[in-house]
């Protein structure tokens, strides 16, 4: 019936032949291109390393606390990220899906024995199976009608939240005991129960669920996504199951945001319905189109300005307020010229100016002579 | 084969189709009608996007209008689009895999068909560059390769040379040309060119505001009056 047009000359090597991702080889030149291509990778891993080793010697405890918070919102920034920047659906409500995984993993950590991972793994599934159901109108809207609806269910789930209050080791099913006088810490994994440990504990953490997007971004799904985000109908038309994949992209936002909250819970150790506002997910898609939406530098980028530079801020006295401000002319700047984010505009900028002070240093005094 | 019959398609007010009956038998087909005749809503009625209020199509013995969108073109119903749809972070292998790796095809053979697509509409370029480095014809013929890998049974090409200058229209024609035979598919062609049309489809059907108005050889149905004042409006114009 088909195929087999013109000669092909090369056999497909049998390794190669794993997948789509193993794309044909080009001999050497293949070679030479993947030693280069696993030097990204390998500066990646050192400087992580780094980080992990002096950050807690260098830095007080009040920046590596910080940090811890960089670290967990790096994996909430990261969700986004996918969401916005791979598949195209801005979602308004990730703040409160964070506040669900947090929730969940707080009742958790109180009603149970189970160990700090399981707890973690848990709240991420079920913060899954939550989020697919906020994800649900993404299957019918899409732009600004997604944005506003995810918008109300965070406000929704944020009023929800006032009312029942977060966990402080009550009993029955929200775990909430108002007239509790000596209110227990949430439990910290028995590994890492100080604070430098703590933060060790969650960038490990972080890296596992950016490895996760990763796997997921190489492969079927990351193409897929790709192809609903430049059009739906050419996606379709490519056989892709569009429902099943927007579904897929809203699980695993939920699942690592879920996570994150686990983190969230264990590092603030008192949580409160004022911890999460709903005016929060709203400063994460800032951050998240100010770092990048299409990397996952970006993501990195995107908790070091929702995170550090607050921290920053508080520490000089200056009111966190300004960050407000600061966040939404910096976002008006990015829509306007630099629609990939801080991450691909920084090294442009970067070049830019590199090349400006050469030209001035190029041509010292023979250009100034005649100014004097 | 494709049987379509009482085909009606309405937008409101709007009847972009109108009790549209026509069967495509074998080979490269034309379609072709003045602009808003309805060809693309055509395709879209194939392709699943719109539902038709009444009709029924046949293809291959089974009704298409039953099949979930995106299944019809794991199927085998491809089509390309009157706008370009490169997605420019992929590569061209990955591009023209897209459809593949959602069907159970897997391994060698899923690497063969893609590269053997890539190499029938003549792409002479690294499977592995980025859609975002090709030109536009390039381009046009990725969006081929998409169409006809692994076993198309059906292929809709949305004005596929529009915009394409004459040497690149030629080249693609060529293609076109050999999709069935190759491919075992039998191939619907839309396109305002009507030296594109004659030289790939040996039958053209023409459609005019929703309804069939001629079909049958090429060069008759171009020849033929009702055609004529389709496009070009009144017998006196035509004199």
């Amino acid at each position: 019936m088909k195929t087999e047009t013109g000669a092909r000359t090369e056999e497909a090597p049998s390794g190669a032949a794993g997948g789509p991702g193993a794309a044909p080889g080009r001999g050497r030149g293949a070679r030479a291109l993947d030693a280069r291509s696993l030097v990204r990778p390998a500066v990646i891993a050192v400087l992580v390393i780094c980080f992990l080793l002096f950050i807690p010697s260098i830095f007080s405890l009040y920046y590596v606390d910080a940090w811890t918070q960089v670290a967990i919102y790096s994996i909430v920034t990261l969700g986004l990220g996918v969401l916005v920047g791979r598949v195209g659906m801005v979602s308004l409500g990730q703040g409160a899906v964070l506040a669900m995984g947090a929730w969940v993993a707080a009742r958790l950590l109180f009603a149970t024995g189970l160990p700090f991972p399981v707890v973690l793994l848990a709240a991420g599934l079920i913060t899954m199976v939550l989020g697919t159901l906020v994800g649900l109108p993404a299957l019918r809207m899409s732009g600004l009608y997604l944005a506003l609806i995810t918008l109300m269910l965070a406000g929704a789930i944020t009023v929800a939240l006032a009312t029942i209050n977060f966990p402080n080791g009550g009993n029955g099913f929200t775990g909430y005991d108002g007239s509790t006088v000596h209110i227990p810490p949430i439990r910290r994994p028995s590994i890492a129960t100080t604070d430098p440990a703590f933060f060790r504990y969650s960038v490990v953490a972080a890296i596992l669920m950016f490895l996760l997007v990763l796997v997921h971004l190489r492969g079927r799904p990351g193409r897929a996504w790709a192809a609903i985000r430049q059009s739906e109908s050419a996606a379709l038309a490519g056989g892709i199951n569009t429902t099943l994949y927007k579904l897929w992209a809203f699980a695993l936002a939920s699942f690592i945001t879920g996570v994150a909250g686990g983190l969230v819970a264990g590092s603030y150790r008192y949580l409160n319905s004022l911890t999460f506002s709903t005016q929060d997910s709203i400063t994460l898609l800032a951050v998240v189109l100010m770092g990048g939406a299409y990397s996952m530098t970006g993501a990195v980028v995107a908790a070091i300005l929702l995170k550090f530079l607050q921290a920053l801020l508080n520490d000089w006295g200056v009111s966190p307020d300004w960050l407000t401000i600061l966040f939404g002319i910096g976002v008006l700047q990015v829509l306007t010229t630099a629609p990939r984010g801080i991450v691909e505009q920084m090294p442009k900028d970067l070049a830019r100016l590199w090349r400006l002070l050469r030209g001035v240093a190029a041509r010292p005094a023979a250009a100034r002579e005649p100014a004097e | 084969m494709i049987e379509v019959s009482d085909l009606t398609v309405r937008f409101g007010g709007v009847i972009p189709l109108d009790g549209m009956s026509v069967t495509f038998e074998r080979g490269t087909c034309g379609l072709i009608g003045p602009n808003g005749a309805g060809k693309t809503t055509f395709f879209n009625v194939l392709s699943g996007f719109v539902k038709p209020v009444s009709g029924q199509i046949t293809a291959f013995g089974e009704d298409l209008l039953k099949m979930a969108h995106y299944r019809r073109a794991r199927w085998g119903v491809r089509r390309t689009f009157q706008t370009e749809q490169a997605i420019e972070e992929l590569s061209v292998y990955e591009k023209v895999g897209l459809i593949h790796e959602q069907s159970k095809v897997t391994g060698s053979s899923r690497r063969e068909d893609v590269l053997g697509a890539i190499d029938f509409v003549k792409l002479d370029i690294d499977p592995n560059a980025k859609v975002r480095t090709l030109g536009a014809a390039q381009r046009r013929l990725v969006e081929v390769a998409r169409a006809v890998v692994g076993k198309p049974r059906l292929v809709l090409l949305d004005e596929p040379a529009a915009g394409l200058p004459e040497e690149e229209t030629e080249l693609l024609s060529e293609v076109i040309r050999a999709i069935p035979e190759h491919m075992g598919a039998l191939v619907i062609l839309v396109d305002h060119d009507m030296s594109l049309v004659s030289s790939c489809c040996e039958v053209t059907a023409v459609l005019d505001f929703g309804r069939l108005i001629a079909s049958g050889p090429t060069d008759e149905v171009l020849r033929d009056e009702r055609v004529m004042r389709a496009y070009l409006g009144t017998e006196e114009v035509m004199a």
